[in-house]
């Protein structure tokens, strides 16, 4: 096994929603390196016609074989065909490239060339869009001919096995026509718009696709697990297996979405007896805030900070984040807003000596403790923050807290940054909330202390589990033990949020335990003041709590309570949940 | 034999590609040679990129010239299709 690929994310168009994930199948036809000469001898002329002219033919050929296989498929791409197929025959288009070859005296990929960048610049002054767009399909046919007269192999789609995710530079008809709906889970191409081919088929066949991103093709090889989120019009490309299973659950969530759950998802999460939750959304890129909108989401309970810093070799400057968290808070749609600090470990992104390879990164360095030692890091970031927050109203919060010293320190710095921009005149939000992720167990055991120090808890349910139950994320044969409703789990919640509420704050809850419909009675039983989840999962978290009381709900807490494993609550809940909501729980569920 | 027509096109896109494509295929059916003409601009009808080049949209005049044998039956065909829209709904 080679060492771990690193993971980058490109933005593109998202022309197709939905999300999918899978082993990347690089469509790689496209712009060859054609050499390009002169030709020495007279003789060669005609012979370099010859070529040029095999080569038409042998497209023309492949063409006409790709257009008797559709004959049961037909619609946009046999018109292409047919389009592709008189662009090949066009007399003036044959007519330049034999002039070119002839008179230039250069062989028959230069004199195409030339021919194509005719035809480039006549389109490109055309004012009517999609006229101007039409230049694709003779860039398409140059490709094939070029390819023809290389006499590299043909199309390669048909070499596609098993389940994939094409990249290209572009799509064309003879491409998708060849391509298989069951075999094609989603498209992510360099070129195209709204109204490309790519976008037009892939919504036509519902997968997820994202064009425009410029130069994803030479970024992915055959092989790498590719995530598409046609929705918000990003591709990450070898995601650590922590962000694979993050999207994993939105897939998930996806899928699940009905119609009915979106069409209520903007009422407010308002209980049966009137108690009110505020409903938020995780997000890792600003493109994602249309979604969060649409799905009901009150603000951002979780902006993930983390996609700024990798996939680059250096480090964001405080523009690049103030630019990002503007964008966020000036949205009039969320009204409120949370912006984690970093929450990774050093060695993802920097290559210093000092920060030797960890053994368990999930227990080292990283996250605020990795913030406290490069204090300068975290200052940009803590200033462009500040500065938002005088546009838009957004909170802070530090990730892995493990006791009152830290975030003191923290805000010792946060109270430098402060003074650095009070004195510099830089306008910055002056009462700006802070507060801090639960989800390390001695957080939860301080939870006191610490309420007394911030304005709001958000509890990070995944860590926690993890670090309570003393299970490594990395091997699988623990995976079983990860049961967010183990009665261990369910009394340090209980006891955060007793803790809190006395001090008189928030209460969140942005794990992925947040966006599961399966624990949000419990949630609510329990007294958590704000839930933060994946997007798509909010109409159905939704759905419940309007049609819960929440005194049911902490009589149901109660009643789970008094079990003592987590198997014994999970089927508890499950057989209240089959009562209250037959559609929602059916089967066995566990 | 010489003909000439002009024509308004009432299409929703003008002249698209499938439009063209469809001039294109019919133009190629007769002897006669075929040039469309738009603001002065003259192309070879049996050329698809010809006919692109003119970027003639929704409403725009193009005029039709047909020279040969059988320009009369090229120019009747000609005619039937852009009146009827190139086919489009």
């Amino acid at each position: 096994m080679n060492e771990p690929k690193t993971t980058s994310v490109f933005k593109g168009i998202g022309v197709s929603p939905g999300i999918v994930s899978g082993r990347a199948f690089v469509l790689n036809h496209q712009d060859m390196a054609a050499p390009s000469y002169h030709l020495v001898k007279a003789s060669q002329v005609a012979e370099e016609i010859r070529r040029f002219r095999k080569a038409l033919k042998s497209a023309e050929q492949e063409l006409a074989g790709i257009r008797e296989k559709m004959a049961s498929r037909e619609g946009i791409e046999s018109r292409f065909i047919d389009v592709h197929t008189l662009i090949l025959k066009d007399r003036s288009y044959r007519r330049d490239t034999v002039n070119f070859i002839r008179e230039k005296r250069i062989n028959a990929e230069w004199a195409l060339r030339l021919t194509l960048l005719k035809y480039r610049d006549v389109f490109s002054r055309m004012e009517d869009e999609y006229l101007r767009e039409r230049i694709a399909d003779v860039e398409n046919v140059t490709q094939r001919v070029l390819r023809n007269l290389s006499a590299v192999k043909p199309d390669s789609i048909s070499e596609i096995r098993g389940e994939c995710i094409v990249i290209s530079r572009d799509l064309s008809p003879a491409d998708t026509v060849q391509m298989s709906p069951d075999t094609v889970l989603g498209f992510a191409t360099d070129m195209g718009g709204k109204t490309s081919h790519t976008a037009i088929v892939a919504r036509s066949m519902e997968i997820p696709a994202v064009v425009g991103l410029q130069e994803i093709t030479a970024n992915v090889q055959n092989e790498d697990t590719v995530i598409i989120d046609g929705t918000a019009g990003v591709v990450i490309v070898n995601p650590d297996p922590e962000v694979l299973k993050r999207y994993a659950d939105k897939k998930k969530h996806y899928w699940a979405m009905s119609e009915r759950y979106l069409r209520d998802a903007h009422f407010r999460a308002v209980t049966r007896d009137g108690h009110f939750v505020h409903i938020g959304a995780n997000i890792e890129f600003i493109e994602e805030i249309p979604s969060v909108l649409a799905h009901g989401a009150d603000g951002v309970g979780l902006y993930r900070t983390e996609f700024l810093y990798i996939n680059r070799d250096r480090l964001p400057t405080e523009e690049e984040h103030f630019e990002n968290y503007r964008r966020l808070v000036e949205n009039p749609g969320v009204q409120w807003s949370t912006i984690r600090t970093f929450d990774l470990g050093g060695d993802k992104f920097i290559s210093d000596p000092r920060l030797a390879e960890e053994m368990n990164p999930a227990m080292g360095l990283r996250a605020i403790r990795f913030c406290l030692q490069e204090v300068d890091l975290f200052k940009s970031q803590l200033r462009a923050i500040l500065r938002a927050g005088a546009i838009g109203n957004t909170r802070i919060l530090f990730p892995m807290i493990s006791g009152v010293k830290e975030i003191r320190e923290a805000k010792r710095i946060l109270e430098e940054v402060r003074e650095d921009l009070r004195r510099e005149g830089i306008p910055f939000g002056p009462k700006l909330e802070i507060g801090v992720m639960i989800e390390v167990p001695s957080a939860v055991m301080m939870a006191d202390a610490l309420a007394r120090e911030v304005d709001f808890f958000s509890i990070g349910t995944n860590d926690l589990i993890q670090y309570s139950l003393a299970i490594d994320r990395v091997n699988d044969r623990v995976t079983y033990l990860y049961e967010p409703l183990h009665p261990a789990i369910l009394r340090l919640i209980q006891r955060v949020v007793r803790a809190g509420h006395e001090a008189g704050i928030r209460i969140a809850m942005c794990g992925e335990m947040a966006g599961d419909p399966m624990c949000t009675m419990v949630l609510i039983g329990l007294g958590l003041d704000e839930l933060s989840m994946t997007p798509l999962a909010i109409p159905k978290v939704k759905h419940i709590i309007r049609n819960v009381s929440r005194e049911e709900c902490r009589e149901m807490v109660d009643e789970a309570m008094k079990r003592v494993t987590g198997e014994e609550i999970e089927e508890f809940v499950w057989g209240r949940l089959k009562d209250r909501f037959p559609d929602e729980f059916h089967g066995s569920g566990l | 034999m010489k003909e000439t027509r002009s024509f308004v096109l009432k299409n929703e896109l003008g002249l698209h590609a499938r439009a063209a494509a469809l001039l294109v295929n019919v133009s190629s059916q007769y002897k006669s040679r075929i040039f469309l003409e738009k603001d002065g601009i003259r192309v070879n009808g049996k050329s698809i990129l010809g006919i692109l080049t003119l970027a003639c949209p929704k409403g725009g005049v193009i005029t039709v010239n047909a020279e040969g044998g059988d320009a009369r039956e090229a120019m009747k065909k000609i005619a039937e299709i852009i009146e009827n829209k190139f086919g489009e709904a």
